[in-house]
């Protein structure tokens, strides 16, 4: 964290300066460092419940980059998903795991430098296709004469336009990405019901005495009590007395 | 108002934007606060008329009308508590969180013609999104203040925003695809004429959806009937059980814009927004175009129109809270998931169809031709920011660079 702290800190100036000219570039800065140094955040914390706000603090800045951008869409589509997935993942994650409040989940030395590991080579292979494209350009404007999508954004929908079918019968094969797509959507819904049953497993070892108490009547006194202030022919009354008062 | 800025006052493009933001989220903030000072007197005042008392009389005069100034008066000078075994840092964070998610909705939102912090042209998504996020903060004070009330309120929260999440979606979409876009200028814009026009009076189908709408917004924010979150005669104060001070004033004041914020999105969505029942100032000639002054006194009249309609909204909210008595959680999630989400799919369909059959809505004849409403989901605005401000070519260079 110091690092980037310290790199945050030098660059203000210069980043005052340069919002004298535009405030486009400084707000892209500022987006970025925020879903950087939350990113690092997460992966430094050890409590649940703050790795999940620090998530949502830098997908919500990640957010903002679309939003800056003009992807509108995507920018809400981001806070609508991830967000609000994010959301939901901490409210299960922490009712069923939780065994006791502000569970700490400490890893250990030999986690840390595996999942250093493969947080670099990730990083490596991304800035590698980052940097392999030439240039970066806006795309062509106006939305209605050209199609918008990329050639990887028309195989997602089925279509493959950068192959066009040359009429050999092995074309019925390549359908674009979708059928890989929906495979990896079930994969990560089967991945969620296990993490479920492998979380509640682990409370089913002991069994419940809450179950045998409810079952038992309630002892004449308490019966009694709870119907004081009643009137003994409402339902309610009957219910908790065993059939009028 | 940047172009203003820039061409007739003659600030350098930087400085215009910051103004202009500035300006907006000025409004915007004091808007929420300054509603919420105004709707806590007005709640008091209700709920004592309700309960046939007379409430505060006292302080400011007759009426009590520095009741919500002396009370925040009050709440400035409390003491700031925090449970020893609390988590600091989200408790701390935690009424920012529900207090920004409330602010950030009110950005997208219109209230008059291109009376807009930010027009977007998936506004309505935008907001929907946005008011989701209000209950993180909800969730995070629950957990962090180490006590169970506060954990039952946060999780029962949890389970009734994100179930009425889903047939609120249903509702918002019917006037989204009555207007054909997201754009809630575009969807305000729809509704000109009489009142006939508006949405909820389209076709038998809007009108149920509507009352649907109502009853999953006044869930969505949290209120009585649906209060679950801080039922005070089970969980003392729910979620902010641990809470005082000025904190505690933050969730409250969260509260009550989220109450403005569904308000002002029925009001356009289904009320004809900004479009007063009877079109005065078409008939009187003017209109937004007809010249500088008069088309900043229509919209000037237009916004009062929406806050007139939005205030109403709130006060109905008020009246529910204090007529209908609290609802168990297994009634809240019946509501949701065998009535609300149903009829909103029921009354989707249906609304779809009517479209399909008669789109020229229940009243055909009373309606003006709809001319002159411009389509805000392919097309940029005229005055596109970005090449209003750009000038020199090194930022064109800048600007191509970072996009």
């Amino acid at each position: 964290m110091m690092p980037f702290a310290a790199v945050v800190v030098c660059s203000l100036p210069a980043a005052v300066v340069v919002a004298a000219i535009n405030w486009h570039t400084l707000l892209f800065f500022l987006f970025a460092a925020l879903a950087c140094g939350f990113a690092v955040a997460v992966a430094a914390a050890d409590n649940v419940v703050r790795m999940a706000l620090y998530l949502i603090m830098s997908l919500g800045a990640t957010a903002g980059l679309f939003f800056l951008a003009g992807a509108e869409f995507v920018g809400a589509m981001q806070l609508m998903i991830y967000v609000g997935g994010t959301l939901v993942l901490l409210v299960f994650g922490v009712m069923l795991t939780a065994q006791s409040p502000f569970v700490s989940l400490r890893s250990s030395t030999g986690d840390k430098v595996l999942a250093g590991v493969a947080a670099v080579a990730l990083l490596a292979v991304l800035l590698q296709a980052a940097f392999s494209i030439e240039s970066w350009r806006r795309p062509a404007s106006g939305v209605v004469e050209q199609p918008a999508a990329t050639p990887l954004g028309m195989a997602l929908v089925g279509l493959r336009v950068d192959e066009p079918p040359s009429g050999a019968p092995d074309d019925a094969v390549r359908s674009g990405y979708l059928l890989p797509f929906e495979i990896v959507s079930v994969h990560l819904l089967v991945v969620l019901v296990g993490a479920a049953y492998l979380a509640r497993a682990k409370r089913r070892k002991t069994p419940r005495p809450i179950e045998v108490v409810a079952s038992v009547e309630p002892p004449a006194s308490v019966a009694e009590h709870a119907a004081i202030g009643r009137e003994p022919g409402r339902r309610g009354s009957s219910v908790l007395t065993g059939g009028g008062a | 108002m940047v172009d203003f800025l820039i061409t007739t006052v003659g600030l350098p493009s930087w400085l215009a934007w910051t103004a202009a933001a500035g300006l907006a989220a000025f409004l915007i903030l004091n808007l929420i606060a300054g509603g919420a000072l105004v709707f806590i007197w007005a709640e008091r005042k209700i709920a004592a008329r309700i309960q046939d008392r007379l409430g505060p009389t006292r302080t400011g005069g007759r009426f009590g009308w520095l009741q919500s100034l002396a009370d925040g008066i009050k709440l400035l000078a409390k003491e700031d508590l925090m449970p020893d075994g609390a988590d600091p840092l989200l408790f701390r964070i935690a009424p920012y969180v529900s207090f920004c998610a409330s602010f950030c909705a009110f950005i997208a939102l219109p209230f008059a013609f291109d009376f807009v912090g930010l027009r977007l042209n998936v506004a309505v998504f935008f907001v929907i999104a946005v008011l989701g996020l209000e209950v993180f903060g909800v969730i995070l004070a629950g957990y962090a203040s180490a006590s169970k009330w506060s954990l039952f309120g946060a999780m029962r929260e949890a389970a009734q925003v994100v179930s009425y999440e889903v047939p609120l979606g249903m509702c918002v979409v019917v006037p989204v695809m009555l207007a054909g876009s997201m754009d809630l200028v575009t969807i305000g814009e729809k509704q000109a004429g009489w009142f006939t026009n508006w949405f909820i009076f389209h076709d038998p189908f809007t009108f149920v959806i509507f009352w649907v709408y109502v009853t999953c917004a006044v869930a969505s924010v949290n209120r009585a009937p649906f209060d679950l979150a801080e039922a005070e005669s089970e969980l003392v104060a729910g979620f902010h059980t641990e809470y005082s001070g000025l904190r505690w004033s933050f969730f409250f004041m969260a509260e009550y814009g989220s109450m403005f914020l569904v308000s002002v999105l029925a009001a356009v969505l289904f009320l004809g927004g900004w479009n007063g029942p009877i079109p005065l100032a078409t008939l009187a000639g003017l209109s937004e175009g007809t010249g500088d002054t008069a088309g900043y006194f229509v919209r000037l009249l237009g916004m009062a129109n929406l806050l007139g309609k939005a205030t109403l909204g709130v006060l109905i909210m008020m009246w529910i809270r204090w007529t209908l008595p609290r609802l168990r959680i297994d009634q809240v999630m019946t509501t949701c998931l065998k009535y609300c989400t149903p009829i909103a799919a029921a009354m989707f369909a249906g609304a779809m169809l009517w479209q399909l059959a008669l789109p020229g809505g229940l009243v055909a004849g009373l309606s003006p031709p709809t001319a002159g409403v411009r389509e805000g989901w392919l097309q940029e605005p005229a005055d596109a920011p970005a090449a209003a401000v750009v000038e020199p070519a090194a930022d064109v260079a800048a600007a191509g660079g970072s996009r």
